[in-house]
């Protein structure tokens, strides 16, 4: 047993793990966007589920209340988090668990490995998780010898093909079903090779070949949506009832969760119960709730074992600005209304977690300056999306725009040269914090009509303002700007009246007015 | 009224049309315009790319020039730069450390309007055609931009005014809602996830078979117009100001890729 240390440390203990981008972004935005049949696949289903999930949340007429309740549930279990982790240990040990605490990745697999270990098993069943993608269990497992099975759907298929999941609620998102046909003849042991695309066929496929698992295997590993402080049970949320299987058949079942995942008491379960299956699936409800409070004699696992993982939450809980990115429930709202996500697919943004909320939460939980996770932030229009669908209200853009400060911030001083962005920000603070200054500027616009030439657009700009002209024009500028026109407008009394001069009937736009070549 | 007009730097230097129609709708109204001459931008450009320090005196300046004059309220044609004025001006001064500008930014703040939500909801503005004489016999679509919809929640101000203006037709735009691909520095740092961006947005729009769309802020608007106008769609984009301010008598000119530079008529 690893005792109760989890205190803060003095240093943040920043996470590891499948947490990081191995190149920037765009770059592997770029590589995704190539694949047209990912884009298909990508548009088809977000498309779908945001449709679902739109059509179930317009049904409530208190969702804004459930949104505002998720919120304040959420904000005072971070603001109450030592108090309520040590009531959950405390509820959980009484009921016959045995907790584990783990300060990053590394931690954790080997807590995990060493209890497979003590059962004598060399396999493992699986249900869906998120924190066991994030610490790379099935790797690390793998390495030591012990087979772990998938057994969610989805991720069986992302499994079989050697892939990586794409989305955190729907992993195989990417695959249609005939890519899904072609995956099950080529890597399920015993399949029918007469197998086809539809549905049906291939879950019945998927089901005789688990259900093989399901009986052996002595130990199953989960992670959990929530964990409740005052009675020391954990919930599963599942469609499939795989999960079920897992959390039942098996002698020994370990859990792996974030520290954040964590509510005070039962009642608090009803609001994430009506938030997370809209939001997610866009189901009123979800198939399978588990619920587990430690070990029942004779009935389901006994021997019931929970790690509680950091693996960079302190450091981000410590981030006052990026602190609420803990809030999430892992739904996947935000991805499926994410324009960018639903171009580029998950694997763009290289961590477990894809998407408007990967793109905080991957960089919050390894900070800033790990690998390539300082292009995360920028995988963005802003467009806000994302905030809109939370039902957590997690202010995504602004926790972007956070961490584009702390990125822009991390770097002024240690670069050797100043770079395109630093000299054009600088330059257009300059511009941009007088009007005599813009003034200034604008007298230089008849330039850019030159530079427009004769068919009044620019296009082609050199450096970073090429991204711009790749797929756009600019239009020539106009021969003087709306503040040249006022003050001429308003300072030569005698002057002829514009169209839009006080005092003059109302007239449209003239767009020959005033605006003529020089 | 005495409204203070913000242009906002985009539309000065690039789309004065738009400006000039802004002044020429509150004074159809019967409003007095005034342009405090200090103005420049509110600096999301900055503050969206993680400059808060550069951003700092663009804010400063900004708040500077709107307390200078007497006015009522302020009005911008830009849903984007409103919210900025509105939402990151106080956070800037804030995470500056400078407890008397955010105090300051917050009242400017209070006092700015976006140019739709400044129509109806204080104007009472509700048909353009027999309040302001709008009339425009064309065509168009309309793009909600994503800061005006979702920051300001400005909910279809800007649609239900141009559906009452005289001759117009109006084709909906499918996934109206979805981002045009701009969101400034973006276009140009991932310029690829921007590109596919644009390129479904200017689909949509050419499908509609308008022949222009319309929206409230400029620089969505140069982005999307720009786009049509690489892939010689002969389709272009204009402000719903310009649109209002267009007149039977002085009508806004639209023929086909002339309003790349909006205001302007190629000849």
């Amino acid at each position: 047993m690893s005792g109760t240390f989890l205190g803060m440390p003095s240093l943040p203990v920043f996470g590891t793990g499948n947490l990081h981008e191995h190149e920037p972004f765009p770059k592997a935005a770029h590589r995704e966007l190539g694949n047209a049949q990912l884009r298909a696949n990508l548009g088809h289903a977000t498309r779908t589920i945001r449709d679902k999930r739109l059509a179930v949340v317009s049904e409530l007429p208190d969702w804004e209340e459930l949104r505002d309740a998720g919120r304040a549930i959420k904000e005072s279990v971070m603001a109450r988090l030592p108090e309520l982790l040590e009531a959950f240990e405390a509820n959980f040990t009484a009921r016959g668990g045995t907790i584990h605490w783990a300060r990053d990745a590394g931690e954790a697999n080997s807590i995990v490995a060493a209890l497979i270990r003590d059962q004598g098993a060399d396999e493992v069943v699986k249900v869906k998780s998120m924190a066991t993608q994030e610490i790379g269990l099935n790797e690390y497992l793998e390495e030591q010898g012990i087979a772990a099975f998938e057994t969610d759907l989805a991720e069986l298929i992302v499994q079989l093909d050697h892939d990586k999941p794409s989305h955190i609620l729907v992993p195989a998102i990417h695959k249609n079903r005939s890519q899904v046909r072609d995956i099950f003849l080529r890597e399920m042991d015993g399949v029918d090779p007469g197998l086809t695309n539809d549905p049906a066929r291939l879950a019945a496929a998927a089901r005789a070949h688990l259900r093989r698992k399901f009986l052996s295997a002595k130990v199953a590993v989960s992670g959990a949506n929530f964990a409740l402080a005052d009675s020391g049970t954990l919930a599963v949320v599942e469609s499939e009832g795989n999960g079920r299987m897992c959390l039942t058949l098996p002698e020994t079942l370990i859990t792996v969760m974030g520290v954040e995942k964590l509510l005070p008491a039962w009642e608090d379960l009803e609001v994430f119960m009506q938030l997370l299956p809209r939001s997610s699936t866009g189901e009123r409800m979800n198939p399978y709730t588990s619920l587990w409070t430690g070990v029942t004699p004779d009935d389901g696992p006994q021997n019931v074992h929970l790690v509680l993982l950091d693996n960079g939450r302190s450091a981000a809980l410590a981030d006052e600005m990026g602190r609420s990115a803990l809030h999430c429930i892992r739904c996947s709202a935000c991805m499926n209304v994410c324009p960018v996500y639903e171009r580029t697919g998950g694997h763009a943004y290289g961590s477990t977690y894809p998407g408007p909320i990967g793109a905080i939460l991957s960089p919050l939980l390894t900070g800033i300056t790990a690998e390539e996770n300082n292009s995360l932030p920028y995988a963005s229009s802003l467009c806000g999306a994302c905030y809109d669908a939370c039902p957590v209200k997690i202010n995504i853009p602004d926790i972007l725009v956070h961490l584009r400060g702390e990125d822009v911030d991390s770097k002024r001083g240690k670069k050797k040269l100043p770079s395109q962005m630093d000299l054009g920000m600088k330059a257009a603070a300059w511009a941009l914090s007088s009007g005599k200054n813009l003034g200034l500027v604008e007298k230089a616009l008849p330039l850019g009509r030159i530079a427009a030439g004769p068919d009044k657009k620019i296009t082609k700009l050199p450096g970073i303002a090429a991204g711009w002209t790749q797929s756009r024009d600019i239009p020539a500028p106009p021969g003087q700007s709306f503040r040249q026109w006022w003050n001429k407008e308003h300072q030569a009394p005698e002057g002829a009246p514009g169209p839009y001069a006080p005092g003059t009937e109302p007239t449209g736009p003239q767009p020959t007015g005033t605006e003529e070549n020089p | 009224m005495r409204i203070a007009l913000f242009a906002t730097c985009i539309v000065d230097a690039m789309y004065p049309a738009t400006a000039r129609a802004t002044v020429s709708i509150l004074e159809r109204l019967g409003h007095e315009v005034i342009f405090p001459a200090g103005q420049a931008c509110c600096g999301q450009m900055h503050v969206n790319s993680g400059y808060f320090k550069e951003a700092l005196p663009v804010v400063a300046n900004h708040v500077k020039a709107f307390e200078e004059d007497e006015y009522d309220v302020a009005v911008a044609p830009s849903g984007s730069c409103v919210a900025s004025v509105k939402h990151q001006h106080p956070m800037i001064a804030r995470r500056c450390g400078d407890a008397g500008l955010e105090a300051r930014a917050a009242a400017v703040g209070h006092k700015t309007y976006e140019l739709s939500e400044l129509l109806v909801d204080v104007l009472g503005v509700t048909d353009a055609a027999a309040q302001l004489g709008s009339y425009f016999p064309h065509k168009i679509t309309y793009h909600p931009s994503c800061h005006g919809m979702r920051l300001l929640r400005l909910g279809d101000r800007q649609l239900d005014l141009l559906r009452s203006v005289g001759g117009i037709e109006l084709a909906e735009l499918p996934e109206a809602e979805q981002c045009c691909g701009f969101g400034g520095t973006f276009s140009m740092k991932n310029a690829d996830v921007s590109s596919a961006m644009l390129a479904d947005k200017t689909a949509n729009i050419c499908g509609t078979g308008a022949e222009l769309c319309a929206g409230g802020d400029a620089s969505c608007l140069m982005h999307i117009g720009g786009g049509l106008s690489r892939q010689g769609s002969g389709v272009t984009t204009l402000h719903f100001a310009e649109i209002l301010a267009s007149t039977a008598e002085h009508p806004a000119a639209v023929t086909g890729d002339v309003r790349l530079t909006t205001g302007r008529t190629a000849r």
